[in-house]
């Protein structure tokens, strides 16, 4: 089990969470490789069926990662992908899924080393529920 | 429109739960407005079942369709080529959709994916209630343009009862009383002598207690 490694999906907002990464890149702070970041304008856009699909197509853990909330561009962006979040949560459990495998992340523009520390906390969190689909 | 909530997905795996090939079919109409049967939650319905059977190591091949409608024969013949494809049909209309795939194909088996509520509308994005029952003879006129019959509890056509408090139902809290709004209402436009005017039985022929309904428009047959 230790030498799991998880592959996780990262629907990053292009405002802060991926300007946070690249603060991180410039302080050398590397993300783990695992980590498939997919940059998108707001966290807002992201639908149900796309934190589904990663599941589907074999992905271990999912996140996002955007704004604080009292500071997306597009006003209520990450308020919304909390709620998907949220409901998606809820239909992994229905489908006998730890909900844990999903998670939403607030972070701030600057903050590089949040940025990979959340992605850590993911691959940690994942690790230890072990593989989505048993070998 | 005809307002409907979603199965729960464990209910829908256990009632599929023997088929391998499963068609998921959506409506573009009500169902797609209330955010619960278009091809939108088709996508979605389909996705978790692949997720729950990859989960167990099960082979699936699960498809996606969506009708313009599900109530009118001419669309659901769209699936003639392919129904014979699969095993089970989960119909994610209204409870009408269901039916009429059944009756178009009887050797298919077809499961409902919606629980249908009532007919209403949408107070703000998320949040639907009931507006019409169905009665078969319209009546808001009498009263102010809003309906006892569905809308008080007791469907009330001389109200309020005496349970009516600060605008709200005696069965909860969270409904408001339909009868307050209508005399509301009635006050506003200073035709309160209409309401004191008894209201007599209605007659429910009309309505779902004269057995089921069906409704011929010579002008429209073929
Ligand atoms: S009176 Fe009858 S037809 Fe009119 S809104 Fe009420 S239930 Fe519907
Ligand atoms: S309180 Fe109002 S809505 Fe409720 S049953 Fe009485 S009259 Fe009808």
């Amino acid at each position: 089990m230790n030498n799991f490694k998880p592959q996780i999906v990262a629907f990053c907002c292009s405002n802060c969470a991926s300007s946070a990464a690249n603060v991180a890149e410039g302080m050398k702070k590397a993300l783990p490789d695992n980590v498939k970041i997919i940059q998108i304008p707001c966290t807002g856009r992201v639908e149900i069926l796309h934190l589904l699909k990663p599941f589907e197509e074999g992905a271990d853990g999912v996140y996002v990662a955007g704004c604080q909330e009292d500071s997306c561009q597009y006003v209520s962006g990450i308020a919304k992908a909390i709620k998907r979040v949220t409901h998606v949560k809820k239909i992994l459990e229905e489908l006998s899924i730890e909900p844990d495998r999903l998670n939403v992340f607030n972070l701030s523009a600057g903050k590089g080393q949040e940025f990979v520390e959340v992605a850590y906390e993911m691959v940690n969190k994942v690790k230890e529920l072990g593989p989505f689909l048993q070998a | 429109m005809i307002v409907a909530e979603p199965k729960p997905i464990k209910e829908l795996l256990e009632m599929v739960k023997d088929f391998n090939r499963i068609l998921v079919v959506g409506c573009k109409g009500c169902v797609t407005v209330c955010n619960v049967g278009g091809a939108k939650e088709v996508a979605i319905l389909a996705s978790s079942i692949r997720i729950s059977r990859k989960k167990m190591g099960q082979e699936i091949e699960v498809g996606e369709h969506t009708l313009e409608r599900q109530c009118d024969p001419e669309y659901v013949d769209e699936l003639k080529d392919m129904i014979c494809d699969y095993d089970a049909v989960i119909s994610i209309a209204c409870g009408v959709g269901p039916q009429f795939l059944s009756e178009r194909y009887p050797s298919s088996k077809i499961f409902p994916g919606v629980n249908t509520q009532f007919m209403g509308g949408a107070e703000e994005h998320g949040i639907w209630s009931e507006r019409c029952a169905g009665c078969g003879t319209c009546v808001v006129h009498y009263f102010g343009g809003l309906c006892p019959i569905a809308r008080c509890s007791k469907s009330l056509l001389n109200g309020p009862c005496g349970g009516s408090a600060n605008g709200k139902c005696e069965i909860s809290k969270d409904v408001e009383c339909i009868w307050d709004l209508i005399v509301r209402k009635m006050m506003e436009q200073d035709r309160l002598d209409e309401l004191i005017e008894f209201k007599p039985p209605k007659s429910w022929i009309t309505a779902r207690d004269g057995g089921p309904r069906r409704m011929i428009r010579e002008e429209l047959v073929k």
